[in-house]
């Protein structure tokens, strides 16, 4: 039996093929897919169908939160615990709690954004497998890597292998655990 | 690529559903405008004038607006500006047909305003402290500049764009770059001024030093909102159908969202400041259209001039969707008009909320014939700009 590894990655030298790669590999059925370049590209999202994520679910609900709990705090402070006359105005003086409801409402979702973020991306993360490619470093530099994970249900050591070579990469590595 | 096969002037087919259009506005504004005209004589000028006013200020909003959309987008590039252009250019062309419309303000003055009757200024100190500016001879010459600037901007950005489209983009483009910050800052400043001259000063005592920047912000919006419906309308038809993609109605919803959110700012801002500050002199515009009646137009308006439209515009799937997104813009058009409706009208009527059946058909009356004209200066041109600059990365834009 065969070692257990992480995946097998492709190296690419254009942006333009990592992202046909990655249409390729969708349309054979692979899911367990992923995509390192050295700066952000729009089409490659698409491609992995990476759009539908958790995160604005998570800003949403802290945005709420955090606005509930400004409107909350202010009139906890303005009507329960410290009541004070200004200018004959009622205590609960909505208008008046708006804007720090507001603030509060964007410093939560602002937090749970970049909170939500690194929890959903596992960081912070002192090993991944993918650095066991030697290669792998050009990922910040000038290279773009497709990387299929052996957990994908279709992973066939050998046949996932030469599938990434009809893709015409510049290499295709197996990645170690 | 696909970019060298589309031909954007407008075919034949097409052609025939927006005369179509162009017929069915016609008539609905000629009908409008018929009734709206019987309705001077059975309901009286008061009214007549009462509702022209705030229906006009939506047809300056929805033809000026799309020429401060036109500029930015020279500002600051980006695929969304080039698919909207050719709307903004037309619509930019229809502002003769504003200052035509004009013209019944200038006969109503006197039915619209109280600062020209001498004896009403005569016995109110303030009134004759602001005398100096508001004055029928001043507020006309003021009229003049804004429709003088508004006309030359409109005039230079068709003409250097039709010969973009003659003669490639080289020699043009840095012309309308050029022109288009300075002609940002003359929109904004004539927004502001127009504001205080035409709406404003219906109630001559008040003043907001946050009513310029809310017409500014309401003519954005005003003006996305009816360039997405739009661009979703012709979404069906070639050559839109080959041009405009998901990408470029996300990036318009955004807009719209965010206006959705600049409008409601100022809104509250403006009511925040004088609820604080509670100053007799500043309470009273406040206090007429948050009681009466008018508090449930009020209501209406922070719930579906922003709540609704915010939530939904949230959605990321749903600024995508080009059916969905058009209804909310069609929906917000509706909600600019309750907005000017509540804005202006209970300056007229202190007491308690009104509303006259001239208040329909005056706005279906100028609505309709201006869009009859919109479409007739739509169809002269190719519907993108053939030369522009970077047209074939706006052609690829988001597509798959």
């Amino acid at each position: 039996m065969k070692k257990s590894i992480y995946g097998v990655m492709a190296e690419f030298e254009t942006p333009t093929a990592l992202v046909n790669a990655a249409r390729a590999a969708r349309e054979k059925g692979y899911r367990k897919l992923d995509a390192y370049t050295p700066f952000p590209i729009e089409e490659l999202s698409d491609a992995l169908h990476l759009h539908k994520n958790r995160l604005p679910l998570i800003v949403l609900i802290g945005g709420i939160i955090g606005g509930i709990s400004g409107y909350l705090l202010q009139y906890y402070i303005s009507v329960i615990q410290y009541p004070l006359n200004i200018g004959g105005r009622p205590l609960h003086s909505w208008p008046a709690y708006i804007i720090i409801t507001f603030e509060l409402t964007i410093l939560f979702a602002s937090l749970s954004a970049v909170f939500g973020l690194l929890a959903l991306c596992g960081l912070p993360m002192p090993y991944h497998p993918t650095f066991n490619v030697p290669r792998f470093a050009l990922a910040s530099r000038n290279r773009f890597f497709l990387c299929i994970e052996s957990t994908d249900p279709l992973f066939d050591h050998d046949k996932t292998c030469e599938f990434l070579e009809t893709l015409e990469p510049r290499e295709v590595s197996e990645v170690a655990h | 690529m696909m970019a060298h096969t589309v031909d954007f002037r407008i075919p034949a087919e097409l052609l025939t559903e927006m005369r179509g259009w162009r017929t069915k506005a016609l008539g609905i504004g000629v009908i409008g405008a018929l009734l709206s005209a019987i309705g001077f004589f059975v309901a009286g000028p008061n009214q007549f004038y009462r509702s022209y006013l705030w229906s006009y200020i939506f047809i300056v909003a929805i033809s000026l607006g799309p020429l401060a959309w036109l500029m930015l987008q020279y500002v600051t590039g980006g695929a969304w500006g080039l698919v909207i252009r050719r709307a903004c250019e037309a619509a930019a062309r229809t502002l003769p047909l504003t200052l035509l419309m004009f013209l019944p303000i200038v006969i109503g003055i006197n039915n619209l305003y109280p600062w020209p009757h001498a004896e009403i200024v005569n016995a109110d100190p303030l009134l004759k402290h602001k005398a100096p500016y508001l004055n029928v001879p001043f507020f006309l010459a003021r009229a003049g500049i804004y429709f003088a600037g508004w006309l030359f901007l409109s005039w230079w950005f068709n003409k250097w764009s039709a010969k973009e489209d003659a003669e490639g983009h080289d020699a043009v483009h840095s012309k309308m770059s050029r022109m288009a910050g300075p002609g940002i800052l003359f929109w904004g400043f004539s927004v502001t001024f127009m504001a205080i001259d035409w709406v404003l000063s219906v109630d001559p005592k008040w003043f907001s030093t946050m009513f310029g920047l809310l017409f500014i912000a309401s003519q954005g919006l005003t003006a996305m909102a009816f360039l997405i419906t739009l661009m979703v309308l012709l979404s069906k038809y070639r050559p839109m159908s080959e041009v405009l993609t998901h990408r470029h109605l996300h990036d318009l919803g955004k807009f719209m969202l965010a206006l959705v959110m600049v409008w409601a700012y100022f809104s509250f801002s403006q009511f925040l400041i004088i609820w604080a500050g509670n100053l007799p002199d500043e309470i009273p515009w406040y206090l007429t259209r948050l009681n009466g009646g008018w508090q449930f137009v009020a209501l209406l308006l922070v719930l579906g001039h922003f709540v609704l439209p915010f939530a939904l515009l949230l959605s990321r799937d749903l600024k995508r969707n080009f059916k969905l997104l058009a209804s909310i813009a069609v929906f917000i058009l509706v909600m600019r008009f309750v907005d000017l409706y509540w804005l202006i009208t209970p300056s007229f009527l202190k007491q308690s909320f009104g509303l006259s059946w001239m208040d329909f058909t005056v706005p279906i009356g100028l609505v309709g014939l201006w869009l009859a004209y919109f479409l007739t200066q739509l169809e002269k041109r190719p519907l993108m700009p053939v030369n522009a600059p970077h047209l074939e990365e706006v052609l690829e834009h988001g597509r798959d």
